[in-house]
């Protein structure tokens, strides 16, 4: 496996809340990265947020890792939970914080502060 | 690329459904979709999501899209 693949492999299945964007939290640079950060935010959920557009070969990995060809994509606990419209979706139905109780617990809130990670 | 072309994409994948497609800022790049289909009935919103990406992987895949939203229904 490449290095590469290997480091985000990590980091889906060692964050709590993986977020891959487009940017970072503090310079979103796509509409649909800043809809699903702040779906997360607004559920309380402890993002790691990796930016993909350093290098192309990371949402390239990324996409053969999860089938998913989009970004922003979001993963909690290892499992990709989807892209902006349905973190977005799930979070006004509250779903989203349902799933955030069952996967880290119903004291996830606040548990970690909001970091970037760099791969590649 | 066009609304059209795009509407036609998502027509061949789902047959029979309720397809509306809408360039969100007349650059022919920011789409939204809505797919009303049989085709969902008991899928996960992830799995419904699947099939809409599958269905515009070529578009998806080489940028021609830039940005989609996608909005998926059972058919009513």
């Amino acid at each position: 496996m490449s290095e590469l693949r290997e480091q985000i492999e990590n980091v889906i299945q060692s964050e709590d809340v993986a977020l891959f964007m487009k940017g970072t939290p503090q310079f979103v640079m796509c509409g649909n990265s800043s809809r699903a950060l702040d779906a997360l935010r607004r559920a309380g959920a402890p993002v790691t947020a990796v930016d993909v557009l350093p290098d192309p070969r990371i949402r390239q990995e990324l996409s053969s890792i999860s089938s998913w060809p989009t970004i922003p994509q979001v993963f909690v606990r290892g499992e990709l939970i989807g892209g902006a419209d349905i973190v977005e979706q799930l979070a006004q139905s509250d779903e989203l914080e349902q799933t955030l109780e069952e996967k880290l617990g119903p004291d996830y809130r606040g548990r970690a502060p909001e970091r970037v990670v760099t791969v590649g | 690329m066009s609304v059209d072309r795009l509407r036609r994409l998502l027509e061949q994948a789902f047959p029979g459904s309720e397809v509306e497609v809408k360039d969100r800022t007349g650059g022919g790049d920011h789409f939204q979709v809505t797919v009303a289909s049989a085709r969902f009935g008991g899928l996960t919103l992830l799995e419904q999501h699947r099939l809409v990406n599958d269905a515009l992987a070529a578009p998806l895949g080489d940028g021609t899209i830039h940005e989609l939203r996608i909005q998926t229904k059972g058919s009513q």
